[in-house]
C-alpha cells in the first residue's frame, strides 16, 4: 500500500521549499534529534534503540554458532534484516519482507559490511567447521521518514553494544565484540531541486530521489544508494559526499557518547 | 568486494587480467527485438554477460490495490537463471534480486511517459542466463532498448555502466575477478547526454578523489553504451535503400502480374 498525501499539504511543502524552509521549522542539511539508547533489550547481546524526530526503531543483535560458507572457511557470518511490523505505520502490512524493508536491510548492510566495521576474521572459532554468525535486526517501531539513517545509526549503536556470549559455548569469558571501524550512513532527499537531510515522513511522500551515503572514520565513501524514480546530477553527489563526511563525523561522536552512557 | 591483496588484478604493463585498459569497457553487443510474443524485447552480449529483456504493456495492473490512480506503474523483475553461475542459484527471488528490481525500476520510470497510462503496469522481465559481473548495469541498458522496442514513450533511454577499483587504480567496467577481488565498485545509471543519474550504488572503499575520477570514466562511458543502444533499435528499425528498391521490385512485379 502506498503513501497518499493531501493536494493541500504538498502545495505547502513545495512552497516551503521553496523558500528554502521545511515543514517542522529545520534548516535544509540539519537533522532531527537524536536519541540512543543501547542495552535495553536483556536476551539480546547487543541492542539499541533510535530515535529519529519520530521515527523510532530498535535493533538487536543475536550471536550464535554456525558454520562457514563454504568460500570464506574462516570469516565469521554478519546477516542484517529489517521489519517493517504493522504496528510501525498503517501502510505496512504483516507477511515477508516487501521490496523497502528489504532496500534497508542490504543498504545498512552494505555499510557495515563494506566498511569493515566487523573483522570476520576474528569471529572464526574453528576454520570451515564452526564461526560466529552476528544476526542484526532492525525493526521499525514508529515510522517517520529516513528508515535508513535510522537503522544505519541502531545498527551501529548496537553493535558497541554486543557482548560475545562466549561463555554460553564454552569458549572461556565473554568479551566485548571487537570494532574497527564506525560507520555512520547519511541520506538526503531532493523535493524538485532542491537537497535536504534527513527527510520526515511527509516530505518522504513528494521526494523525487533519495541518496544514501555511509562513511568511515576516514571520511572514506563505504556505500552508497540512489533511491526513488528522480534524477541527480553530478555535481550534487559531490556536494552530498562532502556533507556526509561532516556530518557523519559529527553523528559518530554523538553515537560514542550515547554508546558511553550506556556503559555507566 | 574482498579488497584481496593477494590477488594480480593488474600487469605490469598497467593492463588488466582480461588485457583491457584501465578505461576500457568489455565488449558490448545489442539486438533488438527478438522475442515474438513481447511488446518488445533485447539481447544484450556484455563480456561473458548474457542477459535478455522483454517488455510487456501497458497493460492493466495485477494486483489491482497496486495501481496507481494517475499514471503507470513501471515494473522491473530482474532473474538470475540458476545455471547462470558455476553454483547454482536457487531458483526465485532473493534479497539481492529484490533490491536490483527495485533500483532499475525507480531507474527507468524516470524517463517513461507514466502519465500517459493511469492505473496501467508497465513490466519488464530482465532474465540473466549467463553472469559475469555488472549484471544490474547491463540489465538496466538491455531493458531500455527492450522498451524503445515496445514504443513504450520515453524521453530518453537509460545507459548505465559501473566504475570501480581495483589493485588500488580506478577502473572501469569491473570483470568477474575484479568485482571479487577488488576494492570498490560504483555502478551507475544515466539518462545520456544529461547526465543526469537516475542510478547510483556504492559499495567497498572510496575517498572523494577518486568517487570524482570513477564517475567521470562511468558517464562517459554510459555515453558510448547509448550509441551501441542507438544502433540496435537503427538496426531492427531503418530501412535501407536497397531494402526499398527490393519493395518497390515486389510491388512493381505483382502490378504486373494483375
Amino acid at each position: 500500500m502506498k503513501e497518499i498525501i493531501s493536494t493541500i499539504t504538498k502545495d505547502y511543502l513545495y512552497r516551503l521549499i521553496k523558500e528554502g524552509k521545511r515543514i517542522d521549522g529545520r534548516d535544509l542539511l540539519e537533522h532531527r534529534e537524536l536519541d540512543v539508547v543501547v542495552g535495553s533489550i536483556g536476551p539480546a547481546e547487543g541492542s539499541a534503540r533510535v530515535k529519529l524526530g519520530d521515527t523510532e526503531v530498535v535493533v538487536g543483535i543475536k550471536m550464535d554458532e554456525g558454520e562457514p560458507f563454504p568460500d570464506t572457511p574462516d570469516q565469521g557470518v554478519v546477516i542484517t534484516n529489517a521489519e517493517l511490523i504493522p504496528m510501525a505505520s498503517p501502510q505496512y502490512e504483516s507477511g515477508p519482507p516487501g521490496e523497502d524493508a528489504t532496500e534497508v536491510a542490504r543498504v545498512v548492510d552494505r555499510g557495515i559490511r563494506e566498511g569493515g566495521v566487523v573483522d570476520t576474521s576474528k569471529l572464526c572459532i574453528e576454520s570451515g567447521e564452526k564461526v560466529w554468525m552476528i544476526f542484526i535486526d532492525i525493526h521499525v517501531l514508529n515510522f517517520d521518514g529516513n528508515l535508513i539513517d535510522a537503522g544505519g545509526i541502531g545498527a551501529m549503536a548496537a553493535l558497541m553494544n554486543t557482548i560475545v556470549p562466549a561463555s554460553d559455548f564454552e569458549h572461556g569469558e565473554n568479551y566485548e565484540l571487537p570494532l574497527e571501524n564506525i560507520v555512520i550512513p547519511t541520506t538526503f532527499t531532493k523535493i524538485k531541486d532542491t537537497i535536504m537531510l534527513d527527510s520526515g515522513l511527509e516530505e518522504e511522500k513528494i521526494a523525487d530521489a533519495r541518496l544514501t551515503i555511509s562513511t568511515n572514520e576516514d571520511g572514506d565513501i563505504v556505500a552508497m544508494q540512489k533511491g526513488l524514480s528522480g534524477t541527480f546530477e553530478y555535481e550534487d553527489t559531490l556536494e552530498c559526499i562532502e556533507l556526509s563526511q561532516e556530518i557523519g563525523e559529527s553523528l559518530r561522536q554523538k553515537v560514542i557518547e550515547f554508546v558511553e552512557e550506556g556503559k555507566i | 568486494m574482498s579488497g584481496n591483496k593477494d590477488m594480480e588484478l593488474i600487469d605490469e604493463n598497467g593492463k588488466r587480467l582480461d588485457g583491457r585498459d584501465l578505461d576500457e569497457l568489455r565488449d558490448i553487443k545489442i539486438e533488438a527485438g527478438i522475442l515474438k510474443r513481447a511488446d518488445g524485447s533485447a539481447y544484450i552480449e556484455w563480456g561473458k554477460n548474457k542477459i535478455l529483456a522483454a517488455v510487456y504493456g501497458p497493460r492493466e495492473m495485477h494486483p489491482r490495490h497496486a495501481q496507481e490512480p494517475s499514471r503507470a506503474v513501471v515494473r522491473a523483475r530482474y532473474n538470475m537463471a540458476a545455471f547462470s553461475v558455476p553454483d547454482r542459484k536457487r531458483p526465485g527471488p532473493d534479497r539481492r534480486s529484490v533490491e536490483i528490481s527495485k533500483i532499475i525500476s525507480e531507474a527507468l520510470e524516470e524517463v517513461v511517459f507514466v502519465e500517459m497510462f493511469p492505473r496501467a503496469v508497465i513490466d519488464i522481465f530482465i532474465e540473466v542466463l549467463e553472469a559475469s559481473a555488472g549484471t544490474r548495469c547491463a540489465g538496466l541498458t538491455v531493458a531500455s532498448v527492450a522498451l524503445a522496442d515496445a514504443g513504450i514513450p520515453m524521453s530518453n533511454m537509460i545507459s548505465s555502466c559501473a566504475a570501480g577499483k581495483i589493485d588500488g587504480h580506478v577502473v572501469l567496467d569491473l570483470g568477474k575477478n575484479e568485482d571479487n577481488f577488488g576494492e570498490a565498485d560504483v555502478p551507475v545509471g544515466m539518462v545520456p547526454n544529461t547526465n543526469k543519474l537516475t542510478l547510483l550504488q556504492m559499495d567497498g572503499n572510496l575517498t572523494k578523489e577518486e568517487y570524482e575520477e570513477g564517475m567521470e570514466m562511468a558517464m562517459k562511458a554510459c555515453n558510448e553504451i547509448y550509441d551501441i543502444q542507438r544502433d540496435a533499435l537503427k538496426t531492427r528499425y531503418s530501412t535501407t535503400l536497397e531494402d526499398q528498391e527490393e519493395i518497390d521490385e515486389d510491388i512493381s512485379e505483382l502490378q504486373e502480374g494483375e
